[in-house]
């Protein structure tokens, strides 16, 4: 019948449209196309500081408790700098969805973005556009793709919080006897990096005491990690600490043996939030534990801002600038910027912290 | 009322047709003039780009819901075949092959819901909300949580570019042949009126010669096609092949055809009103964003607009039917009127 025929026209029309010249651009003509082309100018140590600079923080998602700490530190530092304070995003944490507001922001002709970004490439093209209009681009949280944003600002390396969570354990355990790791899920990308910077702490001399004697994924359920911490106290009655370096699983960890006869005979600390954290410390469950302070990394994305709409930093390896209270910084490989050691909470300082 | 046929087609479109698409120009024109930094080159390019996915969804979607069926697995058809040009892409294989493989997905895709509706007679909106979940999640099997995005930047520039650095963005093209295509044959073949004659009384259509089921069943390849085709430019668009790329946007698209007059039951709209529809939603929250308002409030204004256009046909309706009854009433003693 020859009315249907006009519908599979349209069809054929479809996919011809969609036929581009023939030639064949696979994966491997394009690898090394894409690398870091920024930093462009020469920065001025000296420049004074601009005020009134304009930034807009775009987190993942609004309404996220974490999210709005981070922000809370930027609208703090850009009082401060007498700059202007904006918060924006969507509802939904997609990968699309910050696009749109990326554009708006543009539009506005803002000094200076901070991005938390949901997907390190789908940001890009639009964050480049920002770029190249003049306006700067400081991630923080997750990155953005490097070579579409100025600097990043790193909670915290990953060696540091290795170390650290190692620097903690060894001193609940009086420097030797049985410890295990409660994880989350077996493949978190960064649970597993700490676990290896753990590892090769925990083979250093001064820690020869200290026997990993097992790593448990509680996949970041309260509930399944509640019984892995159960399951772990069971099987190796000797264990002198469980150290949790996920939020839930420290949380979990520490109300089953708060409530149990273990209670006093095991330590418990791993990264966790004061809030989360506050009854088990007060409880004497818990002695310390340690997590970045989100509102530092927000302040530390405005003074980065306002020092590279200033000029003092343009985001090359080893420019220096200070950020207010938290003190200097020097721009690492890549723009990274690490915020520091994580901070260490126990019951002098837990009631400074509220999130 | 006359009996001439082009002051009947006339009275049609100057519906609610007409209206949406006065209240899109309208939006348009207040919000380049109140809104700073609306009506610059710019941003115009960015509302093309945003509307982009949404229009090229319901081109089909008009002719989908005009049959009386529905279509609830684009968004979803967009994901996979964005995670399989995503996977393709990784396997080695050329782009120019992979592009016209994942319309052909889509095609498959929409096949598998034209099956279902026309040779299992099941009800679409049942099938395609199955399709809609079972596809994202053979998204998530193809790709899981992880993105590919190091496309050739010859492709990804252009989905995002303007032809000839001018103010026309690049997917304009694609988007107005299809829409030109779409407009001809819904209102001027006749397959066209075949949709109708399906939408307005399956049975009187089958009783006309007119075979419904294979329409349905290609107009659900087309829908399942542009869908493929749409999964391609948003994920060069966004240089991300993701698994959840699109989620959620059939309500949007079907938020936009329904904006444009069309019936959810069925044999009633045009074209030209779904594509001001579309506009008009996109320019709304365009204009919105740059002047700040929250995502809520957004959201609030979005829903509002499309109970409002729901309910004024519908309240049109009730008018005129009344009014014709009292016409009806008065016009023995009053026959001039």
């Amino acid at each position: 019948m020859s009315r249907y025929r006009v519908l599979r026209v349209l069809t054929a029309a479809t996919l011809a449209l969609t036929l581009a010249a023939c030639g064949g651009t696979t994966k491997d003509d394009t690898s090394g196309e894409q690398g870091g082309g920024q930093a462009t100018g020469v920065a001025d140590p000296d420049a004074e500081l601009k005020e009134g600079v304009t930034m807009a923080y775009l987190p993942k998602q609004l309404n996220n408790p974490y999210s709005d700490i981070e922000v809370s530190g930027g609208e703090e530092a850009l009082g401060e700098l007498k700059g202007e304070y904006k918060l924006v995003g969507p509802n939904d944490a997609s990968a699309s969805s910050q696009v749109s507001y990326i554009n708006t922001l543009i539009q506005q002709q803002h000094d200076v973005i901070g991005i938390a970004a949901n997907d390190p490439n789908a940001v890009c093209p639009s964050l480049n556009q920002a770029r190249d209009s003049g306006i700067k681009v400081v991630a923080f949280d997750s990155d953005a793709a490097k070579e579409c944003r100025d600097v990043f600002i790193n909670q915290a390396s990953t060696q540091g919080i290795g170390e650290k969570l190692v620097e903690m354990t060894s001193k609940l355990a009086g420097g030797s006897g049985e410890i295990a790791i409660l994880s989350a899920t077996p493949n978190a990308t960064n649970q597993n990096a700490w676990i290896e910077v753990m590892k090769t702490e925990l083979a250093k001399p001064e820690n020869k005491g200290l026997k990993l004697v097992k790593i448990a994924y509680g996949n970041d359920e309260d509930q399944k990690s509640f019984q892995e911490a159960q399951g772990l106290l069971q099987s190796y009655p000797n264990l002198k600490v469980i150290v949790s370096p996920t939020t839930v699983g420290i949380a979990a960890a520490a109300r089953y043996v708060s409530s149990s006869n273990y209670k006093g005979q095991v330590a418990i600390t791993g990264l966790g939030t004061p809030n989360q954290m506050r009854e088990y410390i007060k409880n004497g469950t818990v002695t310390e534990f340690a997590l970045w302070n989100p509102a530092d990394i927000g302040y530390l994305a405005a003074y980065a801002g306002v020092a590279l709409v200033s000029g003092q930093i343009t985001g090359k390896e080893g420019e220096t600038f200070t950020a207010g209270k938290l003190g200097d910084y020097e721009i690492g490989a890549d723009g990274e910027i690490v915020l520091g050691p994580p901070t260490v909470f126990d019951s002098g300082n837990i009631d400074d912290f509220d999130f | 009322m006359s009996d001439n046929p082009v002051a009947r087609r006339l009275s049609r479109v100057a519906g609610w047709d007409a209206a949406i698409i006065v209240v899109a120009i309208l939006a348009l024109v207040v919000a380049g003039g109140a809104v700073e930094n609306f009506a610059t080159t710019r941003n115009v390019g960015f509302l093309v780009l945003d509307l982009l996915p949404i229009a090229l969804l319901a081109l089909p979607m008009t002719l989908v819901i005009i049959t009386g069926e529905i279509d609830l697995s684009v968004a979803s058809t967009l994901g996979l075949t964005s995670a399989v040009l995503g996977s393709l892409w990784n396997s080695g294989m050329a782009i120019e092959t992979i592009i016209p493989l994942c319309v052909l997905l889509g095609a498959v895709l929409g096949a598998v819901n034209g099956v279902f509706v026309t040779v299992f007679r099941l009800p679409s909106l049942a099938v395609t909300i199955g399709t809609m979940a079972l596809f994202r999640g053979l998204a998530f099997v193809v790709l899981g949580d992880s993105a590919v995005a190091d496309f050739p930047a010859a492709f990804t520039g252009w989905a995002t570019g303007t032809i000839g650095d001018g103010p026309v963005p690049n997917v304009l093209v694609p988007l107005l042949v299809l829409a030109a295509v779409f407009v001809v044959v819904l209102h001027a073949t006749p397959v066209g009126r075949a949709v109708f004659a399906a939408g307005a009384s399956e049975q009187t259509a089958r009783f006309s010669g007119v075979r419904v089921d294979r329409l349905k069943f290609w107009l659900f390849v087309a829908s399942g096609a542009v869908a493929g085709l749409a999964g391609v430019l948003w994920t060069l668009r966004y240089s991300s092949a993701r698994a959840d790329n699109g989620f959620g946007l059939e309500l949007a698209v079907v938020a936009a055809v329904l904006l444009g007059g069309v019936s959810i039951f069925g044999g009633k709209g045009a074209m030209p009103g779904v594509l001001a529809g579309v506009l008009l939603l996109a320019t709304v929250q365009n204009a919105l964003r740059l002047e700040d308002v929250s995502n809520e409030a957004l959201n609030i204004v979005t829903g509002a607009l499309l109970i409002v256009s729901v309910l004024l046909p519908n309240i049109g309706r009730s008018v005129r039917a009344a009014t014709h009854r009292r016409r009806l009433r008065q016009s023995p003693t009053d026959p001039i009127s």
